[in-house]
């Protein structure tokens, strides 16, 4: 059993923080690297990225959107409860080498996954301009966080409400046109990924993305993560979740995403009722 | 006297009582039933109790066929069943799983005029009643010898590794990188042709005699091989199967409703999918299922999916008939559940819809050519002779190869040019010192009994060095 010593919420609660007990997995996890979690004995395997970890207090720390049926019923969690499954580190840790100017992109609680890899891409000691953006300034995670993990930090909301009105990819654009960038961190939602990458390909310039399929074994056993990146078919739990973003099939990845939405939507609703009853 | 004789010979090989087919295919309980004490001792008395058994030869671990048999047929089961443990821990899940038909049944000089004696299914009826009713006495542990062994993946080889060599009185801890023991046993072969209660017990019973078996432990992740060395064990054993799926890399493989077998059985067994919404994990149920490959494991996916309520289950497969390598007994449960076979037929392309779901097959006709290499004639493709078949769900089921997880993080360990790790073929010694390995890790994908050998050569190989060294 792996117990719950933090719990936080973000973004207007719609975003949840835990730090768990998992002395192993804490001691080897490594920037860009996952874990999968499964709560009950009836849950799902979920993968999640380690937003954080300590090693000395054995700790690894999760923050995720609740979505759907399992990500409620990790939010429904309670300091001193337990997951029930905790399985990694799993995927290939984020090259984190020394090569200038590099800017960092993030959406949504892709922010969660990026600010490890952007401390890392720091300490390394390049010069790192990060964007991050949200709907709205109360959906926004991580603002602090991503300030001293950053030499410079922008924020963007959709709607205006605080920073640069409109998208990240406005911020991207101007700092492309004015920098020598020799490498992008885009993570966040397929879209805006996706969006990124059109953008770095005109000014050729090397984007990483971290990409999120389904997944079950976070092993390489079952193939239900594969991914088609510059043609080629791989396992985004072992080869990735990292890939060259101008080689990545992100439609495919989009449509493979949808590939349960009515069990999934089905699942949910029974347990929004039954925590409603 | 004579008049006795005369008798026995003409008792014919009791059938096993099964659920009906109709019914069987719409749930997931066990399909054959199982056997009266009546039944088993009347099928045991088919056996003539031969000086030099075929049957022995036939078991790939050499369980004392006609002895056990001799004690079913004196009713005393709980010898039976001792005498079975001597060579196989695992005799509820043989007695299921064995092909029995290519090894001891094979064998049996029975079988050379009519239906060799049942062996298998005595083998389960042992087993099985030993289970409920526990009589025999369990195997002796031998005193505390200090030494601490690590057994990576707890499929039959492993488990076969820790019973071994805990009743010989060194400290075992199983490994397991999913979050429940058991390896194919659990997480491949559906409940309905091996409940997974047997192999929970199984498991609890190594537990009981002090065995510790740690879930979520992905070696080479969590801990890697040397990091168990440094904890303080003195020998490890790698059991960690052939569990890397293997696809057709034809076009259209990654629409939405195409999965490798190991997803779909995953899905399905270990995450107990067909129990939606009970449990979490949603599964697609197909309307139309095409289950390439003709193995046990394309079988298990074709049943299954008859199960999750698919309307037709088909089975295409490249070569004939005569070449399935599937156990016979499943070959037949799935024919008769309503499984159709499409024969010397190449898979070409998916097709998909507009979001991306599966929605076709297209399929190659193939005739057998000249006999190659093994023997075996060939099938080649019959210019022009392309067919579509409606599919919203295929599994692929045409193989599966060595995970490169563990072995590309151990530095010391021989690998052949698959990938599969080089291990002595008399004591599963590994290139490594110290470490042992066994089972579909080395040998590809067999078979459970072939595993438990391995892992039982190697038990008695990592106990002599154990006590006398490398
Ligand atoms: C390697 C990896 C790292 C991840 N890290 C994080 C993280 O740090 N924080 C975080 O919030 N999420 C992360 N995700 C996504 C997270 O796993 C999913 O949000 C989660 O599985 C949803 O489960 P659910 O049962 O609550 O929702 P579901 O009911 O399964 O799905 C609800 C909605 O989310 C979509 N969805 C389902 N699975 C995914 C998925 N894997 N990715 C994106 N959308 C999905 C569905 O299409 C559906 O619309 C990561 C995914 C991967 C593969
Ligand atoms: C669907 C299906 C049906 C089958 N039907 C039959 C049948 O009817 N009869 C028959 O005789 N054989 C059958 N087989 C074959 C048989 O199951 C295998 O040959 C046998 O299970 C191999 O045993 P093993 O112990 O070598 O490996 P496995 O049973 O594969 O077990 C390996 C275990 O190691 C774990 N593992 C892997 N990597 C790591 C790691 N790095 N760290 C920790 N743990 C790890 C895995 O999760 C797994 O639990 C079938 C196989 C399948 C897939
Ligand atoms: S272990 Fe398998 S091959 Fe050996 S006797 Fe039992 S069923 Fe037959
Ligand atoms: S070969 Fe058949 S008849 Fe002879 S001992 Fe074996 S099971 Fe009995
Ligand atoms: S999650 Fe199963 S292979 Fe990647």
């Amino acid at each position: 059993m792996f117990k719950i010593i933090k719990r936080q919420e973000m973004a207007e609660g719609t975003v949840v923080l835990n730090e768990i007990e998992a002395p192993l997995i804490a001691r080897k996890a490594k920037p860009g690297q996952f874990v999968i979690l499964k709560a009950t004995e009836t849950g799902e395997r979920i993968p999640l990225t380690m937003a954080d970890t300590d090693p000395g207090k054995g700790t690894i720390t999760i923050i995720y959107m609740v979505v759907g049926k399992s990500t409620a019923i990790f939010r429904d969690l309670k300091v001193g409860d337990s997951f029930m499954d905790v399985i990694g580190p799993l995927g290939a840790p984020t090259h984190l080498d020394k090569v200038g100017k590099v800017i960092c992109v993030g959406g949504g609680t892709g922010v969660a996954v990026l600010h490890p890899i952007t401390r890392g891409l720091k300490e390394v000691g390049n010069d790192v301009t990060s964007i991050i953006g949200s709907r709205n300034k109360g959906l926004l995670i991580l603002e602090d966080e991503m300030k001293s993990a950053s030499t410079r930090l922008h924020v963007c909301t959709d709607d205006g409400s605080y920073g640069h009105h409109g998208f990240v990819t406005d911020i991207l654009k101007e700092t492309l046109e004015k920098e020598d960038i020799k490498l992008v961190v885009g993570i966040g939602p397929v879209p805006m990924m996706k969006a990124v990458c059109n953008m770095t390909k005109e000014y050729k310039v090397k984007t990483l993305v971290s990409l999120n399929p389904i997944m079950i074994d976070g092993t390489g056993m079952c193939g239900g993560c594969r991914v088609s990146v510059g043609g080629e078919t791989k396992f985004a739990c072992v080869d990735g979740p990292e890939f060259d973003g101008h080689k990545v099939d992100f439609d495919e990845l989009m449509l493979r995403l949808r590939a349960y939405t009515i069990e999934e939507k089905e699942s949910y609703d029974e347990y929004c009722n039954l925590q409603k009853a | 006297m004579t008049d006795k004789k005369v008798k026995k010979e003409k008792v014919a090989r009791q059938p096993m009582p099964e659920q009906e087919p109709a019914v069987r295919a719409k749930n997931f309980e066990e399909v054959p039933l199982g056997q009266s004490l009546e039944t088993a001792i009347l099928e045991a008395s088919r056996c003539i109790q031969c000086k030099k058994p075929g049957c022995v030869e036939g078991c790939p671990v050499g369980v004392d066929i006609p002895g056990f048999i001799k004690f079913i047929q004196e009713g005393k089961i709980s010898n039976a069943i001792s005498k079975i443990w001597e060579k196989n821990s695992l005799p509820a899940v043989c007695g299921r799983v064995c092909p029995q038909e290519m090894q001891c049944e094979g064998k049996c000089i029975v079988g050379k005029k009519g239906d060799p004696v049942a062996i298998g299914n005595l083998e389960r009826f042992a087993a099985d009643y030993e289970r409920k009713n526990k009589t025999a006495a369990k195997p002796k542990k031998a005193a505390a010898t200090g030494k601490k062994v690590a057994v990576v993946g707890s499929g039959p080889s492993g488990l076969t590794v820790a019973s071994d060599l805990i009743l010989k009185g060194h400290e075992v801890t199983v490994f397991e990188a999913f979050h429940k023991p058991g390896g194919v046993l659990v997480y491949g072969i559906p409940e309905f042709r091996l409940p997974k209660d047997i192999v929970f017990a199984e498991v609890a019973g190594l537990e009981a005699l002090g065995a510790r078996v740690e879930c979520n432990a992905v070696i080479g992740r969590t801990l890697t091989l040397d990091e168990l060395f440094e904890k303080g064990y003195d020998a490890i054993y790698l059991g960690v199967g052939a569990g890397l799926p293997t696809f057709l890399n034809i076009p259209g493989e990654n629409f939405t409703g195409v999965f490798s077998a190991n997803e779909y059985l995953t899905r399905s067994n270990l995450m107990k999918a067909y129990l939606f919404p009970e449990y979490d994990t949603p599964i697609i149920k197909g309307k139309n299922v095409i289950t390439l490959g003709a193995g046990n494991v394309a079988m298990d996916s074709a049943r299954t999916a008859l199960r999750l309520g698919a309307e037709t289950s088909r089975i295409v497969y490249r070569r004939s008939r005569a070449e399935v390598p599937a156990r016979g007994a499943e070959v037949h449960h799935a024919e008769e559940e309503g499984v159709e076979f499409f024969f010397l037929t190449s898979p070409v392309k998916f097709s998909g819809d507009e979001n991306g779901r599966l929605s076709g097959m297209t399929g190659l006709k193939m005739e057998l050519g000249e006999p190659d290499a093994s023997g075996r004639r060939r099938p080649v493709p019959i210019e022009g002779s392309e067919f579509d078949l409606e599919c919203d769900l295929a599994i692929i089921a045409v193989g599966a190869g060595p995970n490169p997880l563990l072995t590309k993080s151990t530095e010391g360990l021989e690998l052949n040019k698959w990938g599969y790790i080089v291990a002595d073929e008399e004591n599963g010694k590994t290139t490594k010192k110290g470490v042992w390995a066994g089972g579909d890790i080395v040998t590809g994908s067999a078979t459970v009994i072939l595993a438990m050998g391995a892992g039982r050569q190697a038990a008695d190989s990592m106990h002599q060095y154990l006590t006398l060294g490398w």
